[in-house]
């Protein structure tokens, strides 16, 4: 039988090195929340694992450029512990919380879940939505893209052989901006989202919508950015018809498919329905700043 | 039994929360549970799967897996006699054994996506598992069905070539409907000719899965002298001691079968499914072996309940008493006959006295896993169209929900559709007391609907041994045969210890393996604290009566002339003398002196067993946009017979009420159009989980089954009746809709809304 090597690596360069040189099948292990039930289920079978979790400022989170740096290995627990942080970007962190129960959240990180690129990962329509950049390691150096530009399709990402994600990047809030998340799933814990929604909005002193960022999981290959659903509310007070113009403009930009976690029909309805709820607590969100 | 009910009597023991015998280990993690047992030399076994619905074996290639280093042994259908096809009765308790071992592994033909091909005992799991890779099975992929009302059709694909339909004169053409039955009462055309109101509708519901957390898992050990012996989690290990024995062509005599731990059945734990194969594998490996299922193993390959198509008319006069009632039934049985029709016919109108009654129930084969039986079995899914249509008659006469069933509440003396005429039940009492209940009585809010329903079980009795041994510092072993799922060794320590007049604490309760104690029927049918109460009573009273005879001969008074009270021996009354009592204990330590240790026994064939009837009420919050319905209050009530241990009673009620609930709202197995199944994990097969469910109210109406001395009723499968109506009806209560196909899942309940709009906007 094939062995599997397990490696613990103390610094990214010799990270990108053991991924680089693995001729098989390397995987990256965060929390392992995904890539351990794969493996187990043996959708996933790889030649080398190697845990970031020994490299240093992967467990850190700290502050830059008035944002924050979140390390790759950061777990949700974590996360939501940060007072500061969940203040900025409590859509994010209400994202991430999401992600199964509390034994889970010890474990999993939001760079876990967007490189897991499952179309139904909670915390990436808030991530999305707020502008998140992911910071790469790789054999040719450092660089940096929006995190909506990772997953490519279910299950793959834009990474290149022996690049990883070291740290997301939260940047810095103009005032009177807010952020949520919400999900739909048919019992109230432990299920993959049939539809998610991130909205992040900043208003004018008047209430007014100065800019927005809407995203939508679950209903695509991959979570989308919906422009159309951000300019149906940009310059409106959320007003009724500002609403449905963007309940609408999500319910447009679906692209689900039908399977055992809902049908197309369903995903196009709730999308719209989402929406609207989750503009009006990042309104009144933003409102308090 | 004996006379003396002793239900005046004020109880020590009997009715008091002690706190369960096996508690402390299953919460350290000490209980040894099916998976759990390691023995030198032990195999690892794998089961090959087929991923097909229904297809023809052409032949199977074992030679490369029986080649690799490691595999000690590979068994498919040709390592097992075959069996002649048996006599009804067949059920989801009861398989034809022709049936059961072509399920246990497949023969001529695979019949669902995961029925077992071949089996490879080997020195890894991991060596195994690589073994089953490389078995090579020739298939011819035939067409295949699931759904029941689609395998009648005349062109269905035909699982099962000599099948003709029990019940149909002069069938010639072989088909899937196995059976169909009937049951009738009075004159249903005249009832419904003199209705007010008639109201005909149709009803689905979706194939569930019991969902026990733990799942199948055994180790077989032949030795080379003939001997077997099984370590298994089984809801009845002695009945599975007698089919492994007719399965493999053994010695009943030889074979010796341990209950593990058993981490939940509802039903599914009574078929044997890894136990022959094991026992195959060890046969010809000569080296123990054991057998785990994963969860996806679990779903694919093991018995959920039937899917269902119902078919209810019920005709009322506009007071609400109800003149006529008719049903048909379409079960699924899977892939070999014996769907729950039967169990649902007794049932489904029993917890009302009514004059006319008929029902037709079709067994219906498709290619799916054999069902099992689940809580109740076959009872819900009619319950569902009953207590719906029920809900329907009592709204269009603007009639209180309870009420309605008060009208026509069944009681004692009345006679059921079976001809069974009823001792005191208390269903009246029931229904009186939900209406005074707080939860009755709340206010709801906006989207917020309440839902009541009624159910109905029978219970079982049959063969149940025990034997009690007294220790001679007067501490007592007690020796039963019934696995427990459910609290039920607490239970027959409480009512030794009631009965000896000491402390609960005194009594440790075993349960024997196969070839310690004498034949003891299923942990099912909500009998076990019944009949097998029944014989820990009994051998406890034969102990009882030994001991005063002890005592009569210290005193050289005669048996008649000494009475047990309070844990000794005391003189009947002040005439036969002045004698101290004698304790347990005491009487024990004269044992070497004086005939020899003392123990009773006890060997019985229960009847007698009450009915439970039970009332579910639920309260729900619908979001009209989502479908999404939340659970906002829930209150079980039943008539428990007599509860022996409280809160394993209660804990049965939420139980089964949670169950029901999953069944109501989410769970259904969802199969391709290649008829695989593809939700085979608690990820996408959606059980409730805490959180969705609110803490379940309930309420214990005793009244007290006359033939126990107890009054024991049974309670575990009565709770699973009423949930998927209550909540259908309660859903009903806030959206105006009656749901009839479950799951009620929320894009079914936001397809309903819009269809009811546009219905409304013509
Ligand atoms: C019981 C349970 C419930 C769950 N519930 C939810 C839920 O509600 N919502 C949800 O979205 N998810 C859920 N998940 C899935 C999972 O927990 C999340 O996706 C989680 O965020 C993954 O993070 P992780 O750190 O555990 O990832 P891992 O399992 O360590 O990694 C996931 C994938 O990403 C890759 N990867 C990890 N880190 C990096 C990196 N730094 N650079 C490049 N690639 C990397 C890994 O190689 C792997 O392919 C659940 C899982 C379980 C077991």
């Amino acid at each position: 039988m094939d062995e599997m090597r397990y490696e613990t690596p103390t610094s990214v360069n010799a990270a990108v090195k053991l991924l680089a040189g693995e001729k098989g099948l390397a995987k990256v292990l965060a929390g392992g929340t995904d890539l351990l039930v794969q493996m187990r289920g043996e959708t996933v079978v790889p030649n080398l694992i190697v845990d970031i979790k020994k490299i240093a400022d992967m467990k850190a989170i700290k502050k830059e450029k008035g944002g924050f740096r979140v390390g790759a290995a950061v777990s949700g627990a974590e996360l939501g512990e940060h007072p500061e942080l969940s203040k900025m970007w409590p859509g994010v962190v209400e994202a991430t919380e999401l992600i199964g129960s509390t034994q889970v959240q010890g474990r999993a990180t939001m760079t876990g879940n967007l490189c897991n690129a499952s179309p139904g990962a909670d915390s990436v329509p808030a991530l999305i939505a707020a502008g998140a950049l992911a910071a790469i390691a790789g054999p040719n150096g450092k660089r940096e893209v929006p995190v909506e530009q990772i997953p490519v399709s279910p299950g793959k990402t834009s990474l290149a052989k022996g690049e990883f994600v070291t740290s997301l990047f939260l940047p810095k809030r103009p005032k009177k901006s807010g952020d949520a998340y919400l999900r739909f799933i048919p019992r109230t814990e432990m299920d993959i989202a049939v539809v998610g929604c991130g909205i992040s909005l900043t208003l004018d002193k008047a209430g007014t919508v100065l800019a927005a960022r809407v995203a939508l999981g679950a209903v695509a290959p991959t979570a989308l950015l919906v422009d159309a659903a951000a300019n149906a509310i940009i310059g409106t007070k959320l007003e009724d018809a500002a609403l449905d113009a963007l309940a609408a403009a999500c319910s447009a930009a679906c692209r689900p498919i039908d399977d055992k976690r809902g049908t197309k029909e369903f995903r196009i309805q709730i999308a719209g329905v989402l929406a609207r709820r989750v503009a009006l607590i990042a309104r009144a969100r933003a409102l308090k700043k | 039994m004996p006379d003396d009910i002793k239900l005046d009597k004020e109880l020590k023991v009997v009715g008091h929360r002690n706190v369960r015998p096996d508690g402390m280990d299953k919460v350290t993690g000490r209980a040894k549970y099916g998976a759990d047992l390691i023995l030198p030399g032990m195999l690892y076994g794998r089961v090959l799967r087929s991923p097909h619905a229904h297809a023809k074996i052409k032949s199977i290639d074992t030679s490369a897996a029986e080649a690799l280093p490691g595999v000690k042994a590979v068994v498919t259908g040709k390592d097992f006699p075959d069996q002649p096809k048996s006599k009804p009765p067949y059920g989801p308790m009861i398989q034809d054994a022709w049936d059961a071992t072509r399920n246990i592994i497949a023969r001529e033909k695979v019949f669902y996506d995961g029925h077992c091909v071949a089996a490879v005992a080997a020195t890894s799991d991991s060596i195994a598992k690589q073994a089953l890779k490389l078995i090579k099975v020739d298939y011819q992929i035939l067409p295949h069905v699931i759904d029941p009302i689609e395998a009648m059709q005349p062109d269905a694909p035909i699982l099962h070539e000599d099948q003709f339909t029990l019940g149909v004169e002069g069938a010639t053409k072989p088909s899937n409907v196995f059976r169909i039955m009937k049951a009738a009462k009075g004159d249903v055309d005249k009832g419904f000719a003199e209705a007010d109101l008639i109201i005909e509708r149709d009803f689905k519901t979706k194939a569930v899965h019991q969902g026990y957390i733990e799942p199948h898992a055994c180790v077989g050990n032949a030795s080379e002298d003939g001997n077997v012996e099984v370590w298994t989690s089984t809801q009845g290990h002695f009945v599975s001691r007698n089919q492994l024995a007719n399965l493999l062509g053994l010695p009943v005599g030889k074979i010796r079968l341990t209950s593990s731990e058993i981490g939940g059945g509802f039903g599914g734990k009574i078929p044997m499914y890894g136990e022959p194969l094991a026992v195959r594998l060890s046969q010809k490996a000569n080296r123990p072996v054991k057998i785990v299922m994963t969860r996806d193993e679990t779903f694919r390959s093991t018995g959920p309940t039937s899917g269902s198509h119902v078919w209810m008319k019920i005709g009322v006069k506009n007071d609400g008493r109800i003149v006529a009632a008719d049903a048909k039934l379409y079960y699924e049985a899977g892939a070999f006959k014996g769907a729950g029709i039967a169990a649902a016919i007794g049932c489904m109108f029993s917890e009302y006295d009514l004059e006319n009654i008929r029902i037709e129930g079709y067994d219906i084969v498709s290619n799916r896993p054999k069902v099992a039986a689940y809580r109740a079995p076959g009872v819900p899914m009619a319950a569902f169209a009953v207590e719906g249509v029920i809900n329907q008659i009592a709204k269009k006469l603007k009639i209180d929900p309870v009420d309605i069933r008060l009208k026509n509440a069944a009681k004692q003396g009345t006679v059921n559709v079976s001809g069974i005429k009823y001792g005191p039940i208390g269903f009246i009492e029931l229904l009186e007391k939900v209406k005074a209940h707080p939860h009755y009585n709340t206010k709801l809010e906006k989207n917020q609907g309440r839902g009541f329903a009624a159910g109905y079980w029978m219970h079982a009795g049959g063969m149940s041994c025990a034997s009690v041994n007294i220790q001679d510092d007067g501490t007592v072993t007690l020796i039963e045969g019934n696995p427990d799922i459910g609290g039920s060794r607490a239970s027959m320590a409480a009512m030794a210890a009631e009965e000896l007049g000491i402390p609960f604490e005194k009594v440790r309760p075993i349960i024997a393996d196969t070839s310690s104690l004498g034949f003891t029927f299923l942990t099912a049918g909500s009998r076990t604290t019944y009949a097998t109460g029944m014989a820990v009573v009994e051998a406890t009273r034969h102990a009882i009566k030994i001991c005063c005879e002890r005592a009569a001969a210290v005193w050289g008074v005669t048996p008649e002339q000494v009475k047990w009270e309070d844990g000794h021996a005391k003189p009947a009354s002040a005439n036969v003398g002045d004698f101290a009592p004698l304790s347990l204990s005491e009487l024990a330590k004269k044992a070497p002196m004086m005939g020899g240790p003392i123990a009773g026994h006890s060997e019985i064939n229960a009847t007698g067993q009450g009915p439970a009837i039970g009332g579910h009420l639920v309260d729900v919050e619908v979001d009209p946009e989502t479908g999404f319905v939340k659970l906002l209050r829930f209150t079980v009530f039943q008539d428990v017979g007599r509860a022996i241990s409280p809160d394993y009673v209660e804990g049965q009620l939420q139980g089964g009420a949670i169950q029901g609930l999953g069944w109501a709202l989410n769970e259904e197995y969802i199969y391709n159009d290649k008829g695989q199944l593809v939700n085979a994990g608690f990820l996408d097969y959606r059980m409730p989980v805490a959180s969705d469910v609110p803490m379940i109210g309930t309420v214990l109406i005793e009244e007290p089954n006359p033939n126990h001395p107890y009054g024991v009723r049974g309670v575990g499968e009565t709770p699973i009746v009423p949930p998927q109506a209550a909540v259908a009806n309660a859903v009903e209560n806030a959206i105006g809709i009656q749901m009839s196909e479950l799951p009620m899942s929320p894009p079914k309940i936001l397809r309903a809304i819009a269809a009811d709009r546009l219905k409304a906007a013509e």
